[in-house]
């Protein structure tokens, strides 16, 4: 009866922690690309968006979620509806 | 009207962060449209006490230096609508804080939100006096021990001299809160730590709430869930009291400790 109530509480916590910090670090310091990639590679995207359409400058949306063997890149882009029409070129 | 509410403290890890994280996140749920901004830039923690480390793409420090839209920086969280959070740079430093910068950035979150609180860095250099320059009041956060009071005493007169509502020079004051954290009912009943009188007569400012010593509160940063969130516990309800003071509501300030079991096993540890 006592042992059972000694035993440590298994209420996960201290490993979500530990877990959360690993697939934090190795993303800040992994082999990965670099922290600031992703404003890099905004701009890239919003540079040949506008070379076909006409687009706001922030028209262009990046999200990630990351995660132990993969993380997610969400983009979303903001075209105007008559964008397609106007494209230089069409 | 939104307000602009900093979290300060002088002394280093006395709560600031979990304050900060716990507040915001009581003004959401209780409808407030809320922004939590960490200001302690090189040393990212807020994102990691809301839970949104991984989903962070550009920080307050992109927004100021025009890299990035406010909106694209600012993190929803996924479980209360009425909260983001816009975390802070891990790579630069404290320079990057300009006070142009931070004012363009809070007038345009006061076009949104309700509460923007800002999560100060610990000491007295740029971090922290951005994070108060332009507040509307202020929320002090101290552990009932000696360099902890001290350290509160001169915020309290930063806040009532660095700050844009003290340069004004109208006479107005920053109005400032006493939080009092990691309070251990234990110690101080044995005389080893000061009492809330002890404190609230050196300081000098109105009560806001007593948060307890509590282990939901290390449960809650590993997990990244703010304390208002996770489970029921003494801690967890003395933020939402404090939540409820900090929106103007007036009630006698409880002090609980957490745990009924922790008394009993040091009761019986004496006698065995
Ligand atoms: N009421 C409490 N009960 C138990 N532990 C607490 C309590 N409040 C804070 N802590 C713990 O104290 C430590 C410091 O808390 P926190 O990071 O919020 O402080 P801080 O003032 O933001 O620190 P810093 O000055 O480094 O920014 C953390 O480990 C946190 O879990
Ligand atoms: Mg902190």
């Amino acid at each position: 009866m006592f042992g059972f109530f000694k035993k440590p509480k298994k209420d996960g916590s201290g490993s979500a922690a530990k877990e959360r910090l690993q697939i934090l670090l190795a993303h800040e310091k992994g082999s990965g690309p670099s922290p600031d990639y992703l404003a890099l590679l905004q701009r890239d995207i919003l540079e040949a968006i506008r070379r076909h359409v006409h687009v706001e400058k922030d028209a262009v949306d990046i999200r990630v979620d990351r995660d132990d063997d993969l993380s997610s890149l969400e983009i979303n882009i903001e075209l105007p509806s008559r964008a397609m029409a106007q494209a230089p070129g069409t | 009207m939104s307000k602009v509410i900093v979290v300060t403290s002088g002394k280093g890890g006395v709560g600031k962060t979990t304050s900060a994280a716990a507040l915001s996140a009581g003004l959401a749920k209780r409808g407030l449209k809320t922004c939590v901004i960490d200001f302690d830039v090189g040393l990212r923690n807020l994102d990691m006490i809301m839970g949104c480390e991984r989903r962070v793409v550009f920080d307050f420090i992109n927004v100021i230096q025009g890299d990035a839209k406010l909106k694209q920086a600012l993190i929803k969280d996924r479980r209360l609508e009425n909260l983001s959070i816009l975390p802070t740079s891990q790579t630069r430093d404290k320079d990057a804080l300009t006070q142009d910068g931070v004012e363009r950035v809070l007038n345009e979150l006061r076009e949104e939100f309700d509460y923007i609180v800002c999560d100060s860095p610990a000491g007295i250099e740029r971090g922290a006096q951005m994070a108060m320059y332009f507040a509307d009041e202020a929320v002090v956060v101290t552990n009932p021990e000696v360099s902890s009071v001290r350290d509160s005493d001169r915020m309290l007169g930063l806040l009532n001299s660095k700050t844009a509502r003290a340069e004004r020079g109208d006479g107005s004051a920053v109005p400032a809160h006493l939080l009092l954290t990691r309070y251990d009912p234990k110690r101080i009943e044995d005389g080893e730590m000061m009492t809330v009188e002890d404190v609230l007569e050196i300081l000098a400012i109105p009560l806001l709430g007593v948060i307890p010593e509590s282990p939901a509160v290390l449960k809650a940063s590993n997990v990244g869930v703010p304390v208002v969130l996770g489970d029921t516990s003494r801690a967890g309800t003395a933020y939402e009291e404090a939540v409820g003071r900090l929106i103007g509501e007036q009630s006698e300030v409880r002090i609980e400790a957490e745990s009924r079991p922790g008394l009993f096993q040091r009761l019986f540890k004496r006698t065995a």
